[in-house]
């Protein structure tokens, strides 16, 4: 009996070493250890024998059997260990295939600028307006000082809008955001502090730098005691954040008919610092907006004391913004709307 | 405005490089774009003087000429025409830098042997020398010019091109921007000495002067001069001119011209022979008169116009052109001379309606001051005498109704503080102030009353004092500070809040933002989606802008076509943007929409296989998924049924596969698939394009953002799934209504939809799964059972429903 189990060891070890999977061992196991297996049919062979010899055989067959389950129970450990591996390889891909495609929508770059910059001015107080694009020539140019037959008025082609006969006021599509300026004083009282985005309109042959439709965002600050320092921190502080601390920021003095005195701001070109390119018109500085204080005689056309209230403007081209930032050299492409210029930022 | 650095020279001394200058000019408000040298490469040229001229031993037609050059001789091979013993040339040695008369290339000249003679260097024209296109023979020099002296500094220039706001038209004038440079150097403007002989007899017994309409002729001032030889003006004149890009004509042209680059002042001078009576009336033109402008151009003038006239009829178009018929010509020998201040509106008006602008007219409509016709004609007279002979007549004709006194403001300390934030002494301000010409008498220890001269005009209150104090600084030397003080109270804009939200959930949902324009052609808007009357724009720059759109849709629709040109993949585009409807009485309606379209496949060309076509569903899955974040419950139903909308937008949409967007019975919006007519009408590349539009005024009134949290319930959901058999007529969402009107139902998902042979035939199958959930306990099978057949129960009375066998 006890050679018949050493037997059987030999043979169940041999068999278990031969199993390549799970279910081969699973078979194995009942063959050897199952419960009509060979292991069983040797123990069931014991109740024939005397006493001492099934003491002999039980202590073996049970060491045996002990053996195998430990041999059964690190084979099935390797196993496992083998088809997961075998899984693993399987299932590999070639990572070097694109992914699923994910639809990625984006603002058109001049949302982005306009969103940009007003967020800049929303931080230091200035509330986010919007006004009519169509509007009296009252708000568009009389109330801004410039009255009829003015010859600030070339500084603003305009489009006119074809209105009934009996219409006494002028209709135009504005020419600024400066409109808006009238429109917030006449709505409430200081302190004022807004900024007005916009589509603006000029009666002008468009080519590479000239679009008849383009964006404003216009600035307006009224209080008592704000100065032209003001200004110069205000504006300084916005062109800091928007072109980076490391830009030169100029002050020069310059004419609109709503303010007095008048600014145009610019900052030293990041292309040549200062040297003069093809980017700068070869000056170093590139105009960025035009400001200036509030004048006196629009103050008193919207019942502000100019004697109380003083106050600063300004007016800024978006296009301009992402066309210097991206090099962008026709100002036509943003509303061309081509799929493969407006992809790029 | 170009001003000629050496002309300018005559009135300041230029103590800074000319660079500096001029970027001092550009931080005061007049902006240097640029400055032209003259002559900056004309080295090794000088001046000669042709002293012998020989026949060249081998050629006919060249010379051998001897030129003088001072200290030496040089002698030259030249075959110009106009060689001439006693001429002054422009004398190049070998090594200057010349322009090839033939190419127009810059060369460099080499010694050179012609025909066996040694020639030691050129003899230049004008063409040569880059100064003019002129080639016919050498420059010939005024006989003055000093012999040996570099060319450069005799011809040489440098002109600075100035940008002049339209506020200052004293700075299009020398002597303006001589006061600017004053300020900003701190020198002192030398004006011109005008002095000259009145020999001529009593000006009032030869001429007269009558203003009919003073509101619109301030003043006007005649002188005359009679015996004058009428010639080429002096180089030295004709070389300014030319530096400030104007033609020299004859000396009397040239002096007016000369004389109001000088101050400022345009100044008009007739043939006094043609004058009829000697009579000058200013006056409105009457309806229909005629008059040939100095360009030959006949004019119908109107009573609008502000006309020059004699005894008789219209003589010139005042301040803007002189007429043809009283023109200064080479046998005129008698002048009247003009020096007038006109209305400014009224000179702008009549130069726009007849599309004429002149140098005066652009100074006349910026209005310069009446004060300056004096002084200007006196000065021209002057010029006339020196440089045309003749006599003037005695005195000078001024009829002078518009006189004001001189304006005067009170400036104090405290007021440039409380606009420019910077403490300035009184003697600084006083000191700028009377740099810049203005008359300053202290009144008081921080006050001081300021007389403005004549020619600024532009200076009119105390903040307009302020900003030459600070623009003479220069605003590098206001302070920087931050704006200080109470914020206003802010007020949200509803409207805005709610685009924006949108315009980033569209960016979410994958699509495209495009800006497109507002003016659009009749062609386009009329294409599709036009729903009323358009505003139209009264002077066009074209066709293709011409009308203000009324809808979004039909831009969205033509930047679809164009990139479909190029794009292999689905296109999802969208705008918001505003459309514009006439108003009654007010300005016009401007909404504010959301439009959107896709087309093509949902997925691009990809390995990981197709997704189909854009369509219908994916467009109300957008709004969906828009309604959903903003807690809208929206209704969907056709538009062909009971529409509100106009018939241009019915007939835009497929009639079957459309819908109006319907919250609380208000329609906000459309949505569905373009009639296939559109793909032809818009060169569309694929048949399919699915589109939304929503007004977002409309849409605001229905959402809600105020939510309330309810718990997730703790009790597990179990969900269970209906076959339906219905009549293909009843609209999924009858269906979805009565199932969801259940208490214990919380979601229903429709995930399949069946009509064919399986079933009869006007019917259609649907799959539904219906989730039920307690808050308070967990359902039993017998509960779940009881509300399904409550369920169905329903849906067979009101819909006609069965299970499907
Ligand atoms: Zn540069």
């Amino acid at each position: 009996m006890l050679e018949e189990l050493q037997e059987l060891k030999a043979d169940a070890t041999s068999a278990l070493e031969k199993t390549t999977n799970l279910r081969e061992l699973d078979e194995w196991r009942v063959q050897y250890l199952g419960r009509k297996g060979h292991l069983t049919s040797i123990l069931r062979r014991l109740g024939s024998m005397s006493f001492e010899e099934r003491r002999a055989v039980g202590a073996a067959a049970n060491e045996v059997k002990f053996e195998l389950e430990e041999a059964l129970r690190a084979r099935e450990g390797s196993l496992k260990e083998r088809e997961l591996a075998e899984s693993l390889e399987r299932t590999s891909i070639d990572v070097t295939l694109p992914g699923y495609p994910v639809a990625l929508g984006r603002l058109h770059p001049v949302t982005r600028a306009i969103k940009e910059i007003c967020e800049i001015f929303a931080s230091m107080g200035f509330q986010v307006v919007e006004g009519p694009e169509v509007e009296w020539d009252y708000y568009n140019f009389e109330a801004l000082n410039i009255p009829q037959d003015h010859p600030a008025r070339d500084m603003w082609d305009t489009f006119w809008i074809d209105t009934p006969e009996d219409e006494h006021q002028l209709m135009l599509l504005r020419t600024h955001t400066s409109p808006m300026q009238i429109r917030l004083m006449e709505q409430t009282r200081p302190p004022v502090r807004a900024v007005v985005p916009g589509k603006v309109y000029r009666y002008e042959a468009t080519d590479a730098t000239h679009e008849s439709m383009f964006h404003q965002i216009e600035g307006l600050a009224v209080d008592q005691g704000i100065t032209l320092g003001d200004l110069k921190g205000t504006l300084f502080e916005f062109a800091r954040r928007l072109f980076g601390s490391d830009r030169k920021v100029r002050f020069r003095c310059d004419y609109f008919p709503f303010v007095e005195p008048g600014v145009e701001m610019a900052i030293d070109c990041w292309i040549c610092r200062g040297a003069g390119c093809r980017l700068c018109g070869h000056s170093g500085w590139i105009e960025i907006l035009g400001a200036g204080m509030v004048h006196p005689e629009v103050l008193r056309r919207v019942n502000y004391d100019p004697d109380i209230y003083t106050g600063f403007a300004f007016g800024l081209g978006v296009e301009r913004i992402p066309m210097l930032r991206y090099g962008i050299d026709d100002i036509r492409l943003f509303f061309g709307n081509d799929l493969r210029f407006l992809r790029q930022f | 405005m170009k001003v000629s650095s050496n002309w300018l020279r005559e009135y300041i001394d230029i103590t800074l490089p000319l660079k500096d200058l001029a970027h001092r000019l550009t931080m005061s408000g007049t902006e240097v774009d640029s400055i032209e040298v003259i002559g900056e490469a004309w080295k090794g040229i000088s001046i000669g003087e042709i002293v012998a001229v020989e026949p060249h031993p081998n050629a006919d037609r060249l010379k051998l000429v001897t030129i003088d050059l001072g200290k030496e001789q040089a002698t030259v091979v030249c075959g110009a025409p106009n060689v001439r013993i006693g001429e002054k040339v422009p004398f190049a040695r070998v090594g200057s830098q010349l322009v090839d008369s033939r190419t127009g290339q810059t060369f460099e000249l080499r010694p050179a042997t012609i025909r066996d003679v040694a020639s030691d260097g050129m003899a230049c024209s004008e063409k040569e020398l880059g100064i003019s296109e002129s080639h016919e023979g050498l420059m010939i020099l005024p006989p003055a010019a000093p012999v040996g002296v570099p060319l450069a500094d005799y011809l040489g220039d440098a002109v600075l091109d100035l940008e002049v706001t339209p506020n200052r038209p004293d700075c299009l004038s020398h002597i303006g921007i001589a006061w600017e440079v004053a300020a900003l150097t701190k020198r002192h403007v030398r004006l011109p000495a005008v002095q000259y002989p009145e020999e001529g007899p009593d000006i009032n017994s030869l001429i007269s002067v009558e203003i009919e309409d003073p509101a619109l002729c301030r003043r006007y001032c005649a002188s005359f001069i009679e015996g004058i030889q009428v010639g080429p003006s002096p180089a030295w004149m004709q070389q300014r001119l030319a530096a400030c890009g104007m033609r020299p004509i004859n000396n009397i042209v040239d002096i007016t011209n000369y004389v109001m680059l000088e101050y400022g002042q345009p100044l008009h001078a007739f043939d006094f022979p043609q004058v009829g009576d000697g009579k000058i009336v200013v006056r409105r033109a009457a309806h229909g008169e005629k008059l040939t402008t100095l360009d030959g151009v006949d004019r119908t003038l109107a009573p609008d116009m502000l006309a020059i006239a004699d005894s008789r009829i219209p003589i010139a178009l005042a301040g803007v052109m002189g007429g043809a018929d009283t023109e200064i010509i080479d046998i005129s020998r008698t002048v009247l001379l003009e020096s007038a201040n006109f209305q400014p509106a009224s000179i702008r008006r009549t130069s726009t309606i007849l599309k004429l602008r002149s140098e005066a007219s652009v100074r006349f409509e910026r209005g310069i001051s009446p004060d300056l016709a004096l002084p200007a004609i006196r000065r021209a007279t002057q010029l006339i005498v020196e440089l045309a002979g003749g006599k003037a007549a005695r005195g000078i004709v001024d009829v002078y109704p518009g006189q004001s006194e001189p304006c005067t403001i009170l400036l104090t300390c405290s007021a440039v503080r409380g606009l420019l934030g910077i403490d300035m002494k009184m003697e600084q301000m006083v000191d700028i102030l009377t740099s810049l010409g203005f008359g300053c008498e202290v009144t008081g220890v921080a006050e001081v009353k300021v007389t403005v001269p004549y020619w600024r005009m532009d200076v009119r209150q105390r903040v307009d004092l302020i900003e030459e104090l600070a623009r003479t600084v220069g605003y590098d030397f206001i302070p920087t500070t931050m704006l200080s003080g109470r914020l206003p109270g802010q007020v949200l804009n509803p409207v805005v809040n709610l685009r924006e939200r949108l315009r980033d959930m569209m960016v979410g949902c994958g699509f495209q933002e495009i800006i497109s324009y507002s003016l659009i052609s009749k062609d386009r808007l009329n294409k599709a989606f036009n729903e009323r009357g358009a505003l139209r724009v009264a002077n066009p720059l074209s066709a293709e802008q011409e009308y203000l759109r009324t809808s979004l849709f039909p831009s969205l629709l033509y930047h679809l076509a164009s990139n479909q040109r190029h794009e292999e993949a689905g296109i999802r585009l969208f705008e918001l943007g505003r459309i514009y409807m006439e108003g009654d009485g007010d300005l016009p309606e401007e909404r504010e929409m959301l439009n959107a379209v896709l087309s093509g496949s949902r997925s691009p060309l990809s390995w990981l296989g197709e997704k189909g076509e854009f369509d219908f569903f994916d467009a109300k899955g957008v709004v969906d998924t828009l309604f959903e974040r903003l807690g809208v419950a929206a209704q969907f139903r056709p538009v062909a049924h009971e529409s509100l909308h106009p018939s241009s937008v019915r007939d835009s949409l497929h009639p079957g596969r459309s819908a109006e967007i319907v919250i609380e019975g208000t329609v906000v919006g459309i949505l569905g698939e373009t009639h296939p007519r559109l793909c032809e009408v818009f060169d569309l590349a694929r048949q399919t394009v699915a589109l939304f539009e929503i007004d977002i005024e409309k849409l605001l009134r229905h959402v809600r953002d105020g939510r309330t949290y309810r718990p997730v319930s703790r009790f597990p959901a179990s969900s269970r799934d209906l076959a339906l058999v219905l009549s293909r007529t009843v609209p999924v969402s009858q269906v979805k209504d009565i199932i969801m009107s259940f208490q214990l139902v919380t979601d229903t998902v429709v995930f399949d939809i069946y009509v064919g042979e399986q079933i009869a035939s006007g019917k259609k199958s649907l799959a539904i799964r219906v989730t039920y959930q307690s808050p308070t306990h967990t359902l039993t099978d017998a509960e779940v059972e009881e509300v399904e057949k409550a369920v169905l129960a329903r849906l067979s009375e009101e819909l006609g429903a069965t299970l499907r066998s």
